[in-house]
């Protein structure tokens, strides 16, 4: 088999070469194609980012609280949404919930993604916030409460703020996870990039070279998103708080 | 200029490493088996005293599994007089019979690689394929046509303007249906199907109001519903398709033996005998039958055997 990069400037239609790499009217090469399913990449991976990082952060926090009642939902929260495999997640939101909440049936299949992809993925970053927060010595909070901050100004003022800063590689693993794991969105028919090159696979016969782009995409992706938690660090960092750094 | 060529190089030899490692685990799986892909199966054959042909697990009923590590079906059936004929003419009685499972994915790559001699499934005979590997002559035409409910009367694609339609990722109608929306200015909104199964959802749960895909696959489909009765297959078709057996390219002497095998059962009638096995009677292991009488195209190919694709 040889290298064939002409199937990037075909249209889609035809599947004859365009004049251009860049067709128009619904007339589009299948580079054009790739790109918009880069773009739904992007969009399922940042909501799911989203939702993840905010009930991430929220059931870390509760999980450490010394009130029982609320630390044990947020445990039921992390078990439940790590002990299912994200696939079977995504269908569950699909095909099993809007037959209990028919109001469901109207949510586009892009949102109920970016839900799963998001609970699934706020249940790893709970834990990551817990182990972050629980590895600042008991003193941290003691002082707090004994120079008067309520429990959420300790929080916010004390304890957050250090323990962000240590969990920050790690969410950086997750941020760049979301990124990949999107790509199990196929299977409840986003035109992302996974479904992207199955079906462009089938339509050219020339798989390397797509697989190929589409690997190219993913690594740009993922690695974008691996820079800007990386320059995050940099802004943020405090001399002599973390170790080495 | 020349970094680019390099690059180019580079990356052609590493798709190549890829391929011998694919075919080194296999190897390895199949117990002991040349490497190199020959252009020469028949010798191939002859000298290894075995075939290996695929199978694809669900294409019912052209080659599916009717247990763990039994493929059946129609095509089997197919390769197998296929392996006959070489027996026959090899005058070697002992050729064993290998079995490689293969993907919609990866069956293209494994034949022209040579991981497997032969496919007979429910594989397009079509130009761009024909670029990497070789069709015998065409054993079946898939028709796409839509499946829709019967309460919702939409009759002809024409009824489903600015609705959706679902078909299964990977699948030829993906691109039939942009084409002809495009065309008929019918601004339909195709949403593409994990697999044949997944698009039947689409259609039951109303995410979908039609399901366009081959004829047959839709008939496997309604034969397992929980309601057939509710839903119906309807619209002139939008594309036909031939399937046929593939094969290596350049290797007229194996193309000749496998087309002279089907030309055979579809002289002597022995081909209608397997259809009407396969597609007319009840069905392993299920039981259910998917009652498809012979198309008028497949008829005509039986008086005069083509191996071109289906226009």
């Amino acid at each position: 088999m040889q290298w064939d990069w002409q199937v990037f400037c075909n249209s889609t239609i035809s599947g004859d070469a365009a004049a251009s790499c860049f067709g128009s009217g619904g007339d589009v090469t299948y580079l054009q194609w790739m790109l918009s399913a880069w773009g739904w990449t992007i969009a399922v991976s940042l909501l799911a980012l989203l939702i993840a990082l905010l009930f991430g952060l929220t059931i870390g926090v509760l999980r450490t609280l010394p009130s029982r009642g609320l630390s044990a939902c947020a445990a039921c929260w992390t078990e439940l949404f790590r002990n299912i495999p994200v696939l079977v997640q995504i269908f569950l939101w699909y095909h099993v919930l809007p037959v209990l909440l028919p109001a469901l049936k109207n949510v586009a299949s892009f949102y109920l993604a970016a839900i799963a992809l998001g609970l699934f993925t706020s249940a790893r970053i709970a834990e990551q916030i817990r182990a972050g927060v629980q590895s600042l010595p008991a003193g941290q909070l003691q002082a707090a409460t004994a120079l008067g901050l309520t429990t959420w100004q300790s929080y916010r003022a004390v304890i957050l703020p250090q323990a962000l800063r240590i969990v920050l590689p790690a969410l950086t693993s997750e941020a760049m996870n979301i990124v990949k794991n999107s790509s199990v969105a196929f299977a409840v028919s986003v035109t992302e990039l996974t479904l992207f090159a199955m079906q462009a696979q089938e339509e050219t016969s020339r798989g390397m070279e797509i697989y190929a782009g589409v690997t190219v995409l993913y690594v740009v992706t993922a690695l974008a998103v691996n820079r800007v938690m990386a320059l995050i660090e940099a802004r943020t960092r405090v001399p002599g708080l973390i170790g080495m750094s | 200029m020349k970094q680019a060529s390099m690059k180019q190089a580079s990356m052609k030899q590493a798709s190549m490493k890829a391929f011998k490692f694919n075919s080194l685990v296999l190897v390895a799986l199949l117990a002991g088996y040349s490497i190199a892909s020959h252009a020469d199966t028949l010798k191939k054959i002859s000298d290894s005293g075995s075939i290996t042909l695929a199978y694809r697990e669900s294409s019912v009923p052209f080659s599916y599994l009717e247990a763990p590590g039994k493929p059946i079906g129609f095509g089997m059936d197919i390769a197998g007089k296929v392996v006959d004929a070489i027996r026959q003419s090899s005058g070697k009685k002992e050729i064993k019979i290998a079995y490689q499972a293969v993907t919609s994915q990866n069956r293209l790559p494994l034949v022209a690689n040579g991981t497997v001699d032969l496919e007979c499934g429910s594989t397009t005979n079509n130009a761009a394929r024909a670029k990497d590997v070789a069709f015998a002559i065409n054993y079946f035409y898939a028709s796409s046509r839509l499946l829709v409910k019967k309460s919702s009367k939409i009759k002809r694609l024409g009824d489903l303007a600015g609705q959706t339609v679902a078909t299964t990722t990977g699948s030829t109608s993906f691109g039939q249906l942009r084409k002809l929306s495009l065309e008929k200015n019918l601004n339909l909104s195709v949403v593409p199907a994990k697999d044949h199964a997944d698009g039947f959802l689409l259609l039951e749960a109303g995410r979908a109001q039609a399901f366009v895909m081959d004829d047959i696959l839709l008939a496997g489909l309604l034969a397992n519903a929980k309601n057939p009765a509710d839903y119906e297959i309807v619209g002139e078709p939008l594309q036909t398709e031939a399937y046929a057996c593939m094969l290596r390219k350049d290797d007229p002497a194996f193309k000749k033996l496998v087309d002279a095998t089907l030309t055979g059962l579809m002289k002597s009638g022995e081909f209608e005998k397997l259809y009407k096995k396969w597609f007319q009677s009840p069905l392993p292991p299920s039981g259910k039958s998917l009652d498809m009488s012979m198309g008028q195209r497949l008829r005509e190919n039986l008086k005069s055997p083509s191996d071109q694709p289906a226009s």
